[in-house]
Parts: structure tokens; C-alpha cells; sequence
């Protein structure tokens, strides 16, 4: 294609121009509207350049939170196309550029920086830390996401959405099918917040393994805590292979290399299998964390200590371990034959025994102990049943003669979206809900909450379940349409209702949002719900010491034994503090990134070799950097904990 | 609380009901392969329920019995490690269930990467199928006849496709006969398929591959084996040859009607020849060929 039209509006619809319309209204908007407000320098100073775990984790969070909502309208729009058979609301360009960024934007876009949000926040308070092991490294990483994620959402107003699905299968990627700039703002979205997440991945197995209050063992870790350091273990060991697989992607497009094309002896398959060496292990790189959070969720509510502590760290480290070994089953018909099948079919299979193992310690959990239904209680216990059905007919799915008939249809849609919107969905709801106090000083409103729960809950069986019917009926998944004497309207249109019934539940969480920020009370507890670990152990407020004095632990439940059973927690006096400057240097390199990655989707030389060279300009002048961060004296920590102490 | 699973428990009547009542296409198996896979469809979602309504029931208890508005108010739960047996139990169980649906899975493998027992003395027929966007291309190399957007086979006897690619990976799928597989730019695949009796079958791309994917389908016609004959004879009588120009035309994207062609386009544009590490099976026959 010529190089204007790379830059041409790809769909002449009214929608995308009303989207470019909203986009420059709303950065005007908030341009005047901190001007107004003299907001830039508060920006800078608390936002922007902030080296916080605690901030990180709020931008991680609000950033996440926005891509539901973009990821959502992308699944309302789809839904609605299938509602009704021969329906014209899309085109089936239009149709294959929403399902790919649908696919994206939920991953990467939206469920990693979830989880990310939650590692920021509880990793260093659950081991008693007072930062993460590299502050400015960890600013970098969400800089590094955040200008991935803007780079996937202008690609629809500015040259054309990717639209050779989430997976980007070769040859249908590559030069000669998918013409348009959209798979190259794939390769670099992907590439740039790809780096941010390796980078979080080092930072946080540095923290856990370096960071734990003296007494912390590995093994009294709380269980968010090892769920996040086998998800970082995962980050570290699969993220390199998509790394080199969309650098060998980006060569093939931009270079006329050969990697996956089907001519001068590409691959097609080896993208597949790069693929998916990453994309099995991302997966358990997302539910694992949510585990952790369910983990802590039951045991706070069943006021009892987690069943079973030690094999549930065993199913996640075997997990892990599996997580490498069955990528195939995303490709058993590509022709391996039985005998790779078979092996493939019971590696995916075994998955099923430590996730059981999980499911049944949280069912031992609630034995005999004292249940209470809050909100997070309430996502928790609607997971459970769910998440069953969802991970069931992943074993069904597994069986690889039988998967040459789920495969690529409806029936695989509706599991993962089982498998993932309890597992990774519900669990970051519940954990927003349950940590909202440790996130923002007040608490959500409980009544709102349970409304919430049941409507999305709900709205997921409505719109996922028919799926499996409708995969069964030959509905193959990413047809933009069907006719009417294919008999899926039926099961579209229950779906599509479901869809509704989900986007309702998320304007509820809106809602309520709004209201509890309104009228809830601002001289909340530090430990509102009666929880067992560290993370409330701290003020509320949090400082941004986190701890004035860093915690002893003797057992898995510190906090709770420092309550129940006289335990310790503070055994030290109080000693200066040291904390690590602010720095601009994060977002300034996240901004050149950004030119970097734009310049080259559009094969744009010049500013990508001057790009170029301000990122290595960045890092030399980071390694010249004589920075040693600062201390908080004494006095000013008694200042700081006396008022702390006295709001209570 | 209990609202809930009864709730469950009626999703999950309505799953096993509908899957009785309406002939769901792959639960509607009309070849040997189809029925293996139906089969263990079947025999999973059994499995599978029993292992949910466990799970729902187990839940259903433990919130019903332990919910602190029933208990007085100074009980304090105790604090319980774990137990051997119990774990013992929730591992062993479902290790048994994933050895035997291992067993399931490796023996339904080997049926449906080979030829159908049932019809083992009759001769395959042959029959190459490969895609551009957004058609297909069926050759019979035997019968000398090249078919666009249809087929015709002869049921009760074992059909064996050979499938590739002009283009992006697509997969060849006839639900009611079995299984798909992927047509691939750079190898062939073989798939074993056969037809139990005759009708008329859906067949499509499952595979997304650019903007035609919705209608990239197929019919499949199954007639006895004179009527193939017969079809034969009447496709050598009426149709124009397939030549090289012409071939060339139907490779652009686009989406085309039905049209039959006598030869095939195997003689001026032979299949991929790679193999990269492809079933075994398919290595003895590229050896045999």
C-alpha cells in the first residue's frame, strides 16, 4: 500500500469518526480541565514521576478498569452483530478487527494490569517490605504497559485496528493478507508493554525472594504472595518467546524476511508454536494471582486459616510446570499426529488434578468455619460452581480426538470465557471490593456490591453457556454471520441478552463506585474486614513507608496471631527510613517509546533512529545518575504514625 | 443461599436435556470417525457433570452449615492444617479420572487418525481438497474430476482427504462426519473420513482467514457408490476441462459459486511436498506413493 493511504481512516463508518470526535473532546477536555484546576504540577509530582508501589498500583488499576470497558464495548458490538442471523450493523472487516482487539485488549490490555495492580499493591505490604526490589525499574514497567495500550487504541482511529485475530496466525498475518498497518501495531503494542511485564517479572521475584520480613519463610508466605511469585517465574520464562516470536513477526512485515511466510521455506506452524509457548503459560500468568486472591478472600470470611497451605503451593508450582507442557493442545490439528496428540491430551488433562486440588482446599475452607457474605465473599463463592463448569470442559477439551471437533468453534469460545471471567474477572472484582480500603481510604458499598455480583455472575451463564450448544451445532467462532436455516440465532440472541446483562452489571460497579465515593466514611479502620495478613497490618492511609517499623513473622498468619494469639509484630524501635527519589526519567522513556513504536508501525526512518537513540540517551544518562534516594528521619516517622495512630 | 444451586442445577438439566432433544450436529454423527468422537463427547460431559454437581453440592453444604448467622456468637473456628486422607482423595479421585479418560483419549486418537476399521477392505478414495480465499478446491486425481464449493462422495466407503492451502492456514470440517484438520501452505495433511449412509452435509472452513471467512463453506452430497459412478460419468460428458488460465482465475480472493471441472489442477501445480514432521502414517504413504 502507498504510504498516505497506511495513514487513511480505515472504516469511512460514522462510529470510528464519532470515536475520533470523543477522543479529541476528551483530551481537550482534561487538557483545560487541569489547566483550570492548575492540576499539572500535582500531576507530575504524585503521578507521573511517582516510584510508589502503592501509586503504580492505582494507575495499573484505573488503567485496567478503562480497557474493560473498551474490551466490553468491543464484545457488546460483536454480540450484537450475531444477535441476528444475516445482520448488517458490521462489515466483516469491521467484525474482524473488534474480535481481534476484543481479544487483545481483555489479555493484555486488561486482565495483565489487573493483576498487576493487585501484585503492586500486596506484594511488598504482604512481606512486609517497604518498596518493591527496583522502584523506578517498576515506574518504567507501567510507563512501558501504559504506551502499549495507546498504541493498540489509536491503531482504530489512525491507520486501522489489527483484524488477523488476537492469535495472528502466519501467512494470514503477514504482508500479502493483511495489508493494512493494523498487525504492525500489534507486533509493537505487544513488544513494548511485552517488555514492561519481563521487567515486573525480574523486579518482583527480586522482591519475594529478597525483600520478606526477617522470620518470613517461603513457606509462611502468604498465598497471594506465592501465587505471584509463580506468575512472575512464568512472566520470566515465557515472555522472552514472544519477544523473539514478534520480533521475527515485525521482520517478516517490515523487512521481507522469511520467518513465517509460505514461500523461500517459512513456517507458517513455527509462529503457532511460539505463539502459544507463550500464550499457554500467559493464562496461568493471569489465573494464578486471582487464585491467590480467592485464597485470601475465603480464609478472611470463613475466619479460618486457608486448608491445606501446603499443597495448594505445591498445585501452583506443579501448574507452572505443566503451563510449559501442553501448548500443542491450541493446535491439535495441525497435523502432528496420534502419537504427539496423545502426549499433548494428557499433559492438558493432568492440569486438571492441581486445579481440583485448589478447588476442594477452598471447599475445606469454609469447613467448619464461620462464613460471612460480603461482596469479595459473595465473587468468591459464585466463582467456585462457575469456574467448574468452565474448567470441566477444558478436560473435555483436552481430549484431542474429540477437540477435532471443538476446535475453533463456540463450544472453545464459551469455555476460556468460563475458565476466565470467573477465574481472572470475578477474582479481580472481588479483590477490588476486598482491597478498595487499601487502594483509595473508604470502602465500596456491600449492598451495591451483592447486586453486582449476582447480575454479572448471572449475565455470564446467560451469555457464555449457549455457546457450548451452538459450538456443538457447528458454529464456528469469528464468523462475522450465519444464515437463519443454520438454527444459531437462537443461542446468539440468548447470548446477546447475557452480553447486556454483563455490560449492566459493570455500569452497576460504575455506580457504585460513584455513590461510595460520595457518601461512604472516610474514618475507616485499618483492618475492616477481620483479615489474617500483613497488608493490614499497616494504617489506613497507607504511608508511604508502608511499615514504620518492619514486621517479625513467626507463622503464615501473622497478622491474625499478632491479634489472636499475642504474637509480635514490632519488635525493633523506630530507625530512619530510606526511600528511593521520585524520577521523570520513567515516563519520559515511555514517551519515546511511544514515538518509537508509532514511527515504526508506519515505517517512519527518521523518528525511529532518533527514537532510537533518545532511549540509549536515557539509559546512559540513567547509569551516570548519581541518585541515592533519601531518608525519613525518626521524628518525622513519630509525626506520621502519632496522627495515624490518633485517626483511628 | 440455596437459591444458588438450584439455579446451577437447572443449567445444568437444560445442558443434558437440550443435548437430548436437539440433534446438535456433532452430536449427530453420520461416519465411524464422527461417532468416536461423539462418543467420547458424550462419555466426557458425563463424567464431567457427575464432578460439577459434586462440586455444587459439597459448596452448597458447607455454606448452608457454616454460615455465622447460624452459629452462637463466641465460636471460634479452629485451625486446621489439612488431612492426608482428605487430600489423598481430592487427588487420587481425579487422577483416576484423568488416567482413564487418558486411555479414552489415546484409543480414539489412533481411530480417528486412521483409516475407519469399519470399512478396512474397501479402497479409499482419494480425494485432494485445498482452499483459496475464500473457496474450495476438491480434486479427485483417480476419477480425473475437479469440483469448486462441493462434494460428492460415495458413502460406505473410506474417503481420504489430502489437505492444503493457497493462502492462510484454513481447516477442513464436516461435523457430522468427523473431526477437522488444518490445510497448511507448506504441507499436506491427511484426515480419514467416511459416510455411514447417504444425505446431504455441512461442510466449512473453521479456521479463520480474512474477510470471507463466514461464507467459506461447502456442501457435501453422499450418494451410493453407483450413484458416484454415475456422477462420474456425467461430470466426463458435460464439464469443461480445468486448464492452467483458468485455475490461476480461481485462485484470486473472492467468493465463487459451484462449478466442476474434468482433470485436476495436481498436473501443472503438484501439492506441497514438505513434510514437517507429520504423522508417521503419512510419512509410509508419501514412501509408498
Amino acid at each position: 500500500m502507498e504510504f498516505f493511504e497506511r495513514f487513511a481512516v480505515p472504516h469511512p463508518s460514522p462510529a470510528i469518526y464519532a470515536s475520533m470526535v470523543a477522543i479529541v473532546l476528551v483530551t481537550v477536555g482534561i487538557i483545560v480541565g487541569l489547566t483550570y484546576f492548575k492540576l499539572w504540577g500535582y500531576l507530575w509530582r504524585e503521578w507521573l514521576t511517582t516510584v510508589d508501589h502503592k501509586k503504580i498500583a492505582i494507575m495499573y488499576l484505573i488503567s485496567a478498569i478503562a480497557m474493560l470497558f473498551r474490551g466490553g464495548v468491543d464484545a457488546i458490538m460483536m454480540r450484537a452483530q450475531l444477535a441476528q442471523p444475516e445482520n448488517t450493523l458490521l462489515d466483516a472487516q469491521h467484525y474482524n478487527e473488534i474480535f481481534t482487539t476484543h481479544g487483545l485488549v481483555m489479555i493484555i490490555f486488561m486482565a495483565m494490569p489487573f493483576i498487576m495492580a493487585f501484585m503492586n499493591l500486596l506484594v511488598p505490604l504482604q512481606i512486609g517490605a517497604r518498596d518493591v526490589a527496583f522502584p523506578r525499574l517498576n515506574a518504567l514497567s507501567f510507563w512501558l504497559f501504559f504506551v502499549g495500550a495507546m498504541l493498540l487504541n489509536i491503531s482504530f482511529v489512525i491507520g486501522g485496528s489489527p483484524d488477523a485475530g488476537w492469535t495472528s496466525y502466519f501467512p494470514l498475518a503477514g504482508n500479502e493478507f493483511s495489508e493494512s498497518v493494523g498487525t504492525n501495531y500489534y507486533m509493537f503494542a505487544l513488544q513494548i508493554s511485552g517488555l514492561g511485564t519481563l521487567i515486573t517479572g525480574i523486579n518482583f521475584i527480586t522482591t519475594i525472594l529478597l525483600f520478606r520480613a526477617p522470620g518470613m519463610t517461603l513457606m509462611k508466605m502468604p498465598m497471594f504472595t506465592w501465587s505471584a511469585l509463580t506468575a512472575n517465574v512464568i512472566i520470566v520464562f515465557a515472555f522472552p518467546v514472544l519477544t523473539i516470536a514478534l520480533l521475527m513477526g515485525t521482520m517478516d512485515r517490515l523487512f521481507m524476511t522469511n520467518f513465517f511466510t509460505t514461500t523461500n521455506g517459512g513456517m507458517d506452524m513455527l509462529w503457532a508454536n511460539f505463539f502459544w509457548v507463550w500464550g499457554h503459560p500467559e493464562v496461568y500468568i493471569l489465573i494464578l494471582p486471582a487464585f491467590g486472591i480467592y485464597s485470601e478472600i475465603i480464609a478472611t470470611f470463613s475466619q479460618r486459616n486457608l486448608y491445606g497451605h501446603k499443597s495448594m503451593v505445591a498445585s501452583m508450582v506443579i501448574i507452572s510446570l505443566l503451563s510449559f507442557l501442553v501448548w500443542t493442545h491450541h493446535f491439535f490439528t495441525m497435523g502432528q499426529g496420534a502419537l504427539t496428540n496423545s502426549i499433548f491430551s494428557i499433559t492438558t488433562m493432568a492440569i486438571a488434578v492441581p486445579t481440583g486440588v485448589k478447588i476442594f482446599n477452598w471447599l475445606f475452607t469454609l469447613w467448619k468455619g464461620k462464613i460471612t457474605i460480603s461482596t469479595p465473599m459473595l465473587y468468591t463463592l459464585l466463582f467456585i460452581p462457575i469456574f467448574t463448569i468452565g474448567g470441566v470442559t477444558g478436560v473435555m477439551l483436552g481430549m484431542s480426538a474429540a477437540d477435532y471437533q471443538y476446535h475453533n468453534t463456540m463450544f472453545l469460545v464459551a469455555h476460556f470465557h468460563m475458565v476466565i471471567i470467573p477465574g481472572v474477572v470475578f477474582a479481580m472484582l472481588a479483590g477490588l471490593h476486598y482491597y478498595w480500603p487499601k487502594f483509595f481510604n473508604f470502602m465500596l458499598n456491600d449492598k451495591l456490591g451483592k447486586i453486582e455480583a449476582w447480575v454479572i455472575s448471572m449475565s455470564t451463564l446467560l451469555a457464555f453457556m449457549p455457546m457450548f450448544f451452538s459450538g456443538l451445532d457447528g458454529q464456528a467462532r469469528r464468523m462475522y454471520t450465519y444464515s437463519e436455516s443454520t438454527g444459531f440465532t437462537i443461542y446468539n440472541m440468548i447470548s446477546f441478552v447475557g452480553a447486556i446483562g454483563l455490560a449492566s452489571g459493570f455500569v452497576l460497579l460504575v455506580y457504585n463506585v460513584y455513590h461510595s465515593t460520595r457518601y461512604a466514611t472516610r474514618n475507616i479502620p485499618s483492618d475492616p474486614w477481620n483479615a489474617r495478613s500483613l497488608e493490614w497490618a499497616t494504617h489506613t492511609p497507607i504511608p508511604e513507608y508502608n511499615f514504620a517499623i518492619v514486621p517479625t513473622v513467626d507463622s503464615t498468619e501473622a497478622f491474625w496471631d499478632a491479634k489472636e494469639n499475642g504474637h509480635v509484630l514490632y519488635r525493633e524501635p523506630y530507625t530512619k527510613i530510606h526511600m528511593p527519589n521520585n524520577s521523570g526519567m520513567p515516563f519520559i522513556l515511555g514517551c519515546i517509546f511511544f514515538v518509537w513504536g508509532f514511527s515504526f508501525v508506519f515505517a517512519l526512518w527518521i523518528p525511529v533512529l532518533i527514537s532510537t537513540i533518545g532511549i540509549f540517551a536515557c539509559l546512559i544518562h540513567r547509569s551516570l545518575e548519581k541518585d541515592h534516594g533519601r531518608y525519613i528521619e525518626v521524628e518525622e516517622i513519630k509525626k506520621i504514625e502519632q496522627a495515624a495512630g490518633a485517626r483511628r | 443461599m440455596l437459591k444458588k444451586p438450584i439455579l446451577f442445577a437447572s443449567f445444568l438439566m437444560s445442558f443434558i436435556m437440550l443435548a437430548g432433544c436437539e440433534p446438535l450436529l456433532v452430536l449427530d454423527p453420520k461416519g465411524p470417525q464422527a461417532q468416536t468422537q461423539a462418543k467420547d463427547i458424550i462419555l466426557s460431559i458425563g463424567i464431567m457433570s457427575a464432578i460439577v454437581f459434586i462440586v455444587f453440592i459439597i459448596l452448597a453444604y458447607m455454606v448452608y452449615k457454616y454460615r455465622a448467622s447460624k452459629q452462637p456468637a463466641d465460636y471460634k473456628p479452629p485451625h486446621i492444617e489439612g488431612n492426608l486422607l482428605v487430600e489423598l482423595i481430592c487427588v487420587g479421585i481425579p487422577v483416576l479420572i484423568v488416567i482413564y479418560l487418558s486411555f479414552v483419549s489415546v484409543d480414539s486418537n489412533n481411530k480417528v487418525e486412521n483409516p475407519p476399521e469399519e470399512y478396512a477392505n474397501e479402497e479409499p478414495l482419494v480425494i485432494y481438497a485445498s482452499t483459496s480465499n475464500w473457496k474450495w478446491h476438491f480434486s479427485y486425481p483417480e476419477q480425473n474430476i475437479e469440483t469448486v464449493n462441493y462434494l460428492y462422495i460415495p458413502a460406505e466407503r473410506p474417503l481420504e482427504f489430502k489437505l492444503y492451502s493457497y493462502g492462510p492456514i484454513t481447516s477442513f470440517w464436516i461435523p457430522q462426519l468427523g473431526g477437522q484438520k488444518y490445510a497448511m501452505a507448506d504441507m499436506v495433511n491427511t484426515l480419514h473420513l467416511a459416510a455411514s449412509q447417504p444425505g446431504e452435509y455441512m461442510g466449512r472452513n473453521a479456521n479463520f482467514n480474512g474477510k470471507g471467512f463466514a461464507e467459506n463453506t461447502f456442501d457435501v452430497t453422499a450418494v451410493s457408490q453407483e450413484e458416484f459412478d454415475e456422477w462420474v460419468n456425467e461430470v466426463h460428458s458435460n464439464a469443461e476441462p480445468l486448464t492452467e488460465v483458468k485455475f490461476e482465475e480461481l485462485l484470486e480472493p473472492g467468493h465463487v459459486g459451484r462449478s466442476t471441472f474434468t482433470g485436476t489442477h495436481l498436473t501443472f501445480l503438484p501439492p506441497p511436498e514438505h513434510n514437517h514432521g507429520g504423522s508417521e502414517e503419512q510419512n509410509e504413504h508419501e514412501t509408498h506413493e
